[in-house]
């Protein structure tokens, strides 16, 4: 076996990477960019070596560099980890002439599966079912009618040079084939200067389904089921899981045999991933194959027992794979939600900056099912396991150069509706903080009926959040809940506060047993009866839930068990209450005393302030950059310009949502305090 | 019998209703609750004891012997808040407007004497037209009185004003001298002249909200130390604040059982200084990660923004908070500054409030509008402020101590008692860039000659140690550990004692 591994990658894969070395009793070599210095993977290797500036362009995908550090540590093998040099073929082949292994398949294999083309070729040639299409150009409508019914309908009618929706078209009936190939062909001359036209096989409610396959150097390869990436937003991957809820034994089957058969025929050695479109006739075609590990893996690891990191160190020392398609059995259910640093309610707009707290959840290994790499028998019910990929730390910062994931969440449970469960849990109990986030769109999506249902499709982001994610509203029997939790809590805050030093003897305050909690626009009377342990509160309609928790104020986390089950939430203090956070939701709970409450609501209803509409420079200082320009729509918190004083450098921030109609001052103008910088409508 | 005592209940309920239901909804319609509604928002409920409930004026003229409203315009009385006592006047805009008369203001000095008698703040909530022109010299001899008892009272026990309608005129000076101003956004005003006399004398047009409303008292001129929502918010944070108050001079900061591990360990606070020494942090996260359960009581948050300052509890107890923010104008002290955070540490100070200082300062703000505008002596007052405090004293260094300006940070020089560095601080006369600019003034065409200089001063000076190997740091901290150390460092001196030379009283840099 190899004796030092370099990873050349950054970030979570870099330390799953680490990890399954260290575990094999491999020594790790890191390598990173100035933005990287602090950076988790770092700090896990054994040794680490630094490659350039922060641009990956400058460090991460150059090869000079990466050899260089290879021959400066002594590593006998290089594992790409996804993305940056992973698929590039000069890199496996600089790896080769050098004698060092490369983790990952034979260039011969990244290069043919590397071109659309030519891998639909490859594909089709092994057998593998693809998309029905016409790839020759199209002369007239009347041969575009010939080849729609040849494919099937619906078609797709395609523009060569398209992009943007431009010059395409769906065609479900011949009359319609004739109206839009003339339409489509003339909007593709106009908008390209290219009416070259194509027509493919149109899937209707597709879903992206891939197959994980693992080879071995001496012709052996096996699949390892599925993984289902419908959910996606703009063809970012959001949420996967294994396997999938759509597929049947028989499509699983085939799916798989067709990706190892075309394994074969590319010479493939290593894991790589066949990704499928499905229609909702559970027809699959082929859309392209990664050579590569893809982001995603750990569900596939979980459901298999497979530590496909190990597999792909062992292939690439040379070994068998260890077990055959036989032994393959899929146990339970796992799902992954990735944690992006992308602020949902503001557009999914990128957020930097330090993560002032990260805490995710305690992991739980699924049994001794990763332990051993052997999976057998059924999952025990009740088990879950919690497994979260990082590669952050609460302190670090979110560079604005690299990839916005800041971790992986997986659950594991032995069915569906368990891992679901599982994961609503673990992003309860999962804090971040310091950075936008898109934690509460994925408990929402968690909670959505037609998630839960398995009826997704590639569309499902879309289509179920056409106006973007406007925050998650609790369904009345989780607002109880919610609502009998604060009043939990505030009551254990007041009992302390009347604890203070100095009070009057004999006069102290006693503390109420009769509150009214306001919460999303509702009040609710409560009272509240303190026992062992915890509290009982009861509503005006004679429901009562009983409240067990160890919360003391100044947690920020709470695990409470309300009713029985497990209720947990994010806590802030605000005046009167509690800032509450919790699946997905985010709501001011305020719980006030029975007078405390009528006087409240004698308060006016404030619209929020308006601010103005001039951007101001707040010191005397230079103008370094500029990074709006006029007529451009600004989110809050967007960075507006930089303002440089005292040899520090001043982000300023839009405060609200705004157009910028003009702008006073540019790079290098010397501004004093007041000065207007910008305008806004 | 029964009708005598029934004869009472009678009388309570008629002064109770104040002004009357009309004017009583009238105050409602304006989103403010009634002078008896505040006080029972502020006070433990059923703790308070009203006094002078009876109390009527004496006046004559002008038809005002046909209008004796029980109460003269104002409550008094005292309660408890979490069953520590305070003494409280409310004054009720549904009577007369709430105007100031001899008998509203000797109310009004009768709880303050008691106040200062027995050791409990004096919580003032503000509500008036100003002064009850009937009256005449009567009604400005009562603000003289209550203003000579608000000076008597300064330094004795805490004074707090919640400005919750107008204030304005004299009226606005028995505030200005207490210890805080908070307002309520939208229904407060504060005031010397209005804005028709404004216009009259020079011709500027502005409403009464931009002349003197929350915002501008607390991001422009800073006479108001915290702006809230509504009066519910405002009361319920009053709370909050007396929470952190000892009730006199004569006491001890109050005890809260805390929850919070002592030694509890921040491992991030060891990234919280970036490497580009350019870059600012936010300084608000190391006040957090220290306090007791990260809560944090903000003084001033919207005015000068460079330095932080306002109330924690290590382990249970107040301290007092000073910090530079590197996030607004590099942390840099200025005449605002200077002023905002002289005066917090002096009410510290006077109450017995340890005082915790973090450190990241460039200097004092060049240019001529701070020159002209006497930054020599507002600088002073926050020199003075330290110098001449006794109480224990703990400052943490996390980056940059310039200068003067780390001379004035409670600096061992200022008697600082425990003096702790970060690993990324560098104390010295000044950054590397400018000190070689002044000692290589030859050099300076010799771009890699003065790179060089740079790089050697840098060493030498740009870190903790020289300070440390001359005892004006007596230990370099790790970030992660401060809330520990300081929480040990405060321990070891709650038996401290200074004493200074007698005198009678300084003489602040005003």
């Amino acid at each position: 076996m190899f004796k030092k591994l370099l990873i050349a990658n950054r970030g979570e894969i870099a330390c799953r990477v680490i990890k399954t070395a260290r575990k094999m009793g491999i020594a790790t070599v890191a390598v990173y960019s100035d933005a990287d210095r602090n950076a988790l993977h770092v700090e896990m290797a054994d040794e680490a070596v630094h490659i350039g500036p922060p641009p990956a362009s400058e460090s991460y995908i150059v090869i000079d560099k990466i050899m260089d550090a290879i021959k400066q540590t002594g590593a006998e093998a290089v594992h790409p980890g996804y993305g940056f040099l992973s698929e590039n073929k000069a890199f496996a082949e600089a790896l080769e002439k050098a004698g060092v292994a490369f983790v990952g398949p034979p260039a011969g294999a990244i290069e043919s599966m590397g071109d659309k083309i030519t891998s639909k070729k490859i594909a089709q040639e092994a057998g593998v079912s693809t998309v029905p299409g016409h790839m020759g150009l199209i002369e007239d409508a009347d041969e575009a009618v010939k080849i729609s019914g040849q494919i099937g309908y619906p078609v797709m009618l395609k523009a060569s040079a398209g992009g943007g929706g431009k010059g395409m078209r769906i065609a479900w009936n011949e009359d319609e084939v004739r109206e839009g190939f003339q339409a489509s062909k003339n909007e593709a001359a106009a908008s390209f200067g290219d009416d070259r036209m194509f027509i493919e096989k149109f899937v209707t409610q597709p879903r992206h389904i891939e197959i994980q396959v693992l080879a071995d150097g001496h012709g052996n390869a096996i699949y390892l089921g599925e993984r289902e990436c419908s959910i996606q937003r703009r063809n970012q991957k959001v949420i996967e899981e294994a396997p999938s809820p759509f597929l049947d034994e028989a499509t699983r089957k085939a799916m798989g045999e067709q990706s190892v058969a075309l394994a074969k025929a590319v010479g493939y050695a290593s894991a790589g991933t066949v990704e499928f479109i499905v229609d909702g006739d559970r027809n699959f075609y082929f859309l392209e194959m990664n050579t590569r590990l893809q982001v995603e893996h750990p569900v596939t690891e979980l459901i298999t027992g497979v530590d496909l990191v190990e597999q792909m160190i062992r292939v690439a020392n040379g070994e068998k794979l260890p077990f055959t398609q036989d032994d393959v059995k899929l146990t339970g259910w796992a799902i992954e939600s990735r944690l992006y640093a992308e602020d949902p309610y503001r557009n999914f707009l990128p957020s930097i900056g330090r993560l002032t707290r990260y805490r995710p959840p305690v992991e739980v290994a699924a049994g001794p099912l990763l332990e051993t790499g052997k999976w057998q028998g059924d999952a025990p019910a009740g088990e879950t396991a919690v497994r979260n990929d990082t590669g952050v730390y609460e302190g670090g910062e979110i560079s604005m150069y690299y990839d916005p994931m800041i971790a992986k969440l997986c659950t594991w449970a032995p069915d569906r509706g368990a891992a679901i469960a599982a994961m609503r849990a673990a992003l309860d109990g999962f804090e971040v903080e310091g950075i936008g986030h898109n934690l509460p769109f994925l408990s929402a999506v968690m909670d959505h009926d037609r998630f839960i249902s398995g009826n997704i499709t590639t569309a499902f982001i879309a289509e179920e959040y056409p106006e973007g994610f406007e925050g998650v509203t609790l369904a009345p029997d989780a607002l109880a809940r919610v609502v009998a939790a604060a009043a939990a809590m505030h009551r254990v805050s007041e009992i302390r506060a009347a604890r203070i030093s100095g009070r009057l003897d004999n006069h102290e305050r006693h503390v109420g047993t009769d509150w009214v909690v306001f919460a999303q626009d509702e009040s609710f009377d409560i009272t509240i009866a303190a026992d062992h342990g915890g509290a009982t509160v009861g509503f005006a309609d004679g429901r009562r839930m009983r409240v067990a928790s160890d919360w003391t104020p100044g947690d920020q986390l709470a695990r409470l068990d309300v009713d029985g089950s497990a209720l947990v939430i994010k806590v802030e203090p605000v005046p009167s209450g509690f800032r509450i956070r919790t699946g997905g939701a985010d709501l001011k709970v305020h719980v006030r005393s029975p007078r405390n409450a009528e006087l409240a609501r004698l308060m006016p209803e404030k619209l929020p302030p308006d601010t103005s509409k001039l951007l101001l420079c707040p010191m005397p200082g230079l103008i370094v950059k500029v990074d709006v320009e006029e007529g451009q729509e600004v989110q809050e918190g967007q960075a507006l310009c930089t303002v440089e004083a005292m040899k520090m450098e001043n982000i300023l921030r839009a405060e609200k949502r705004a157009v910028v109609t003009k702008i006073n001052a540019g790079p290098g103008d010397s501004l004093a305090v007041d000065d207007v910088i910008m305008e806004f409508e | 019998m029964k009708d005598i005592l029934q004869e009472l209940d009678n009388r309570r309920a008629e002064a109770r209703l104040g002004g009357g239901q009309a004017r009583i909804d009238a105050q409602h319609a304006k989103g403010k609750l009634t002078a008896r509604e505040r006080i029972e928002l502020l006070l433990d409920e059923g703790s308070f004891e009203e006094y002078d409930m009876f109390v009527t004026h004496r006046c004559t003229d002008f038809g005002m012997e046909q209008s004796k409203p029980r109460g003269d315009g104002v409550v008094t009385g005292w309660g408890t808040i979490n069953g520590r006592m305070v003494y409280v006047f409310a004054q009720d805009f549904t009577v007369l407007g709430g105007s100031v008369s001899e008998t509203h203001g000797r109310k009004i000095c009768k709880i303050m004497d008691m106040a200062m008698q027995n050791g409990a703040p004096v919580i003032g909530i503000n509500d008036s037209g100003g002064a009850r022109i009937q009256e005449g010299v009567s009604s400005l001899a009562a603000y003289g009185e209550v203003f000579q008892r608000n000076i008597d009272a300064s330094g004795v026990v805490p004074q707090i004003s919640v400005i919750m309608g107008p204030c304005a005129g004299g009226a606005v000076y028995s505030p200005a001298m207490t210890d805080f101003i908070f307002m309520v956004k939208d229904s407060s005003y504060m005031f010397v002249t209005g804005p028709d006399v404004v216009k009259t004398v020079t011709n500027e047009h502005v409403t009464a909200e931009e002349l003197g409303g929350a915002l501008t008292h607390t991001k422009k001129s800073s006479v108001a130390d915290g702006a809230f929502e509504n009066d519910v918010e405002a009361l319920t944070e009053i709370r909050r604040l007396v929470d952190f108050l000892p009730l006199s001079n004569r006491e001890k900061p109050p005890v809260r059982p805390s929850f919070d591990d002592v030694e509890r360990i921040e491992d991030s606070l060891d990234t919280l200084v970036p490497d580009n020494p350019n870059m600012p942090y936010d300084m608000r996260e190391l006040i957090l990660k220290t306090a007791d359960e990260g809560d944090f009581y903000e003084i001033q948050k919207d005015f000068a923004g460079n330095i932080i300052t306002g109330f924690i509890r290590l382990e249970g107890q107040t301290v007092g908070v000073v910090a530079n923010q590197p996030m607004v104008l590099a942390g840099v002290l200025d005449i605002d500054s200077a002023r905002k955070a002289a005066r917090f540490v002096r009410f510290c100070d006077a109450f017995e409030i340890p005082l915790l200082t973090f450190v990241d300062v460039p200097g004092f703000l060049p240019g001529t509008s701070q020159e002209y505008n006497g930054v020599i002596k507002h600088g002073a007052k926050l020199l003075f402020a330290y110098g001449e405090a006794t109480v224990p004293k703990v400052t943490v260094i996390t980056r940059k101590a310039y200068g003067g300006a780390y001379v004035v940070m409670s600096s061992k020089h200022m008697m600082g008692d425990v003096n702790y560095a970060w690993p990324t601080s560098e104390i010295a006369v000044m950054g590397a860039k400018g000190a070689v600019e002044i000692l290589y003034r030859s050099e300076l065409g010799d771009a890699e000659k003065i790179a060089e200089r740079t790089q050697a001063y840098e060493d030498a000076f740009a870190n903790p140690f020289v300070a440390a190997e001359r005892g004006f740091i007596d230990e370099v901290i790790q970030p992660r550990s401060t809330r520990k150390r300081v929480c040990r460092a405060f321990a070891a001196l709650r038996t401290k004692k200074q004493t200074k030379p007698w005198k009678k009283h300084d003489n602040i840099p005003l």
